[in-house]
């Protein structure tokens, strides 16, 4: 791969994890927290039924492991197309 | 030692704190008052950027909202916080790359024009000004409320101390304040809800304590044996039914207008140049990505709380208050704070008992008449209401009387204070750089005075840091009755003028000049006028049925980001591609370092 192959390959992979990431963010809130959060209600977790968890608590703590989860990729990414910072 | 004590020696010391650090951290030149010359330590980074983001509103309000609209308030929950994935994977790491100090800098050289530059930075200082406004009236209000000073004696406390070391410090100052502001602002929310999650269900973990079973204690705190054993959330969603305010764990407002409203507060907390602006001071593009990480770390720590204690708040509310004899029954927090006027009773039925039911207790806020009514209560001259509500509450209440629900120490109550200060103090401080910014480095050097020297350009930012604070205590003492409407307007500008222009100046090399301003006049035009129509020239129609697709005006913002995002795309691509330097720009953005 020449060089300008290499930093469009790089770009592509990040707008990929960007993709799957922002889905696992819209699913958890919009979806799990409310659109379908009366199904999800059937279900119960201790005291908490599962949509309402998840628009109170859930959602936000995913937030953070997605964030968690993207900067290890791309402290990886970074160095696989040695673009890294020192 | 009595609260009023404890609640001077904690506001004493965490204000010679926090003027210690603004000695200890004076900027020197431009850089260190804007980005603190980029040299900020990620987690610090992350515990300023959620002191800067939580406001007197998060840390004093946000509970209570939560726990009068039950399931609903999570549209708060969810849309103050999903902001930070937006921030850590569209925005940070790339604006940190271009390296400059302010947004409206980056969006005029992206953009390669100053019109639109001037019109970021115009929406920056509005919507900084709305903002700041709320926070300097928050700091008097905590003031009256535990120290018994007038409100504006209050807010001159606080103008006085923000000045000082807003404008000796800038970015680094504020920095280091902010990060002390986190710890005491954290753990000053957490005590009383550890102990009240503690007593209810003897579970130490609020977080998870509000899903538990309710403890022998709590059954007897709430006054009825057989709830021991119970899940907290079920007797709360059994006795919310019985009074016929719905269950708390069911959603009541329409689904598409509470989605709207969630989009609207991530997107807009992402495009809040008070947010943007704390990326711009790390020192690496994966320290940008990972202090998105430990900002948001640090504000679901008091997220998730928050939730916990609208829970315990509303069920020992609901059992402890309502439907009991006032003159012997009512618990002692209850007439400590009507003494304040954030609660009173109006017993309308004459049966000395408080009904506490749906619907308000009578109209606008109470207005005491001298000496006491039969049960001993405060006498009203307010207009009652048709309903059997017999009770006002402010929503305040849920986190105030939160150490005296618990018995908690005069100390804790003291912490309290002292917590929602460094809240509001932390905010309005860096809201107030943000304007300073845009107008000595955005206004005065980058559009009138080009020529302007560095040190002259530092001395106009500290001095319209310095109006900046005169302005936002003026708002404080004077608060126009329009700030509770307009914060709205905050988020929905954001949402639909800076977030779309910075996402496509980042990820769409194609997109120029015309296609920038006319998306940001377009989402502008549309969020602004939905507002001002509904909030401004016809209050009266301000109803679901008059809305455009059930959408309301704190959810129009959304719909502005969506217009911005299709008028920026078409008008791109009629008219002339960016110049090659400006696409190259766009490109460099997308990597941390090229090397050849």
């Amino acid at each position: 791969m020449d060089k300008q192959q290499k930093l469009d390959a790089y770009w592509r992979e990040n707008l990929i994890y960007i993709a799957v990431l922002l889905s696992v963010w819209f699913v958890v809130s919009c979806v799990f927290g409310l659109l379908a959060a009366d199904v999800l209600d059937h279900v119960k977790i201790g005291g908490f039924k599962l949509g309402f968890w998840f628009a109170n608590q859930g959602s936000e703590i995913i937030f953070v492991l997605l964030i968690v989860i993207y900067v290890q990729l791309m402290n990886r990414l970074d160095r696989r197309y040695n673009v890294h910072e020192d | 030692m009595g609260i009023l004590g404890w609640t001077w020696v904690f506001v004493g010391l965490t204000f010679s704190l926090y003027i210690g650090i603004a000695i200890w951290g004076r900027a020197a030149t431009t850089g260190d008052f804007y980005v603190a010359e980029k040299t900020i330590h990620p987690i610090a980074n992350g515990m300023a950027t959620g002191a800067d983001w939580m406001s007197a509103a998060s840390f004093i309000s946000m509970a209570g909202l939560i726990s009068f609209m039950g399931r609903d308030g999570s549209m708060y929950l969810m849309g103050w916080t999903g902001g930070y994935v937006l921030l850590a994977l569209l925005l940070a790491p790339y604006l940190r790359k271009y390296g400059k100090f302010t947004v409206p800098e980056f969006i005029g050289d992206r953009y390669y024009s100053t019109g639109a530059r001037v019109i970021a930075l115009f929406c920056a200082i509005f919507v900084s000004f709305t903002y700041v406004a709320g926070q300097m009236r928050g700091v008097g209000v905590v003031f009256s409320r535990f120290l018994e000073v007038p409100v504006n004696t209050g807010v001159i406390i606080g103008m006085a101390l923000v000045f000082f070391y807003a404008t000796m410090g800038g970015m680094k100052g504020i920095t280091y304040t902010q990060v002390a502001q986190y710890c005491v602002l954290i753990v000053a929310y957490l005590i009383p809800a550890i102990f009240i999650g503690l007593m209810l269900t003897g579970n130490p973990v609020p977080q998870i304590a509000y899903g538990g079973t309710i403890s022998p204690e709590g059954a007897e705190l709430l006054g009825k044996a057989s709830y021991q054993g119970q899940y907290l959330l079920d007797v709360l969603d059994g006795i919310q039914k019985d009074f016929g305010f719905g269950e708390y764990t069911a959603g009541k407002r329409a689904v598409v207008d509470v989605f709207f409203i969630t989009i609207a507060l991530m997107v807009g907390t992402a495009g809040l140049p008070h947010v943007i602006i704390r990326f711009f001071t790390v020192r690496k593009i994966r320290d940008a990505r990972s202090s998105a990480g430990w900002a948001l770390f640090f504000i679901a720590l008091l997220y998730t709380t928050a939730p916990a204690v609208a829970a315990f708040a509303r069920t020992n509310f609901l059992l402890t208050v309502n439907d009991k004899l006032y003159a012997t029954e009512a618990p002692q927090w209850f007439k400590n704070w009507e003494a304040t006027g954030l609660i009173a009773w109006m017993d309308k039925n004459q049966d000395g008992v408080m009904q506490y039911r749906p619907g308000l207790a009578f109209t606008g806020k109470p207005r005491f008449a001298e000496g006491a009514g039969d049960s001993g209560e405060r006498m009203l001259v307010n207009r009652p209401t048709a309903s059997d509500n017999e009770i006002y509450v402010d929503r305040d209440i849920m986190v105030l009387a939160n150490p005296e629900i618990a018995n908690l120490p005069n100390w804790v109550v003291a912490l309290v204070a002292a917590g929602g200060l460094a809240a509001a103090l932390s905010t309005a401080a860096g809201l107030l750089l943000v304007i300073s910014a845009s107008v000595s480095h955005d206004l005065l050097k980058g559009v009138l005075m080009p020529q302007m020297a560095e040190r002259t350009e530092l001395l106009w930012a500290r001095a319209s840091a310095a109006v900046a604070v005169v302005i936002a205590g003026l708002f404080g003492i004077f608060p126009p009755g329009f700030v509770a409407q307009v914060v709205a307007f905050a988020f929905g500008l954001a949402a639909s003028s800076f977030f779309p222009v910075i996402i496509m100046g980042v990820f769409n090399r194609r997109t120029n000049k015309e296609g920038a301003m006319a998306g940001m006049l377009s989402g502008i035009i549309l969020t602004a006028g939905y507002i001002i129509y509904f909030k401004f020239i016809n209050p009266a129609a301000n109803l679901p049925e008059n809305w455009w697709f059930a959408i309301s005006p704190e959810g129009i913002g959304t719909l502005g980001m969506m217009l911005n995002f299709a008028v920026m795309w078409v008008v791109s691509r009629l008219t002339k591609e960016p110049p090659k330097e400006i696409q190259d720009l766009v490109v460099s953005l997308r990597y941390p370092v090229m090397r050849d």
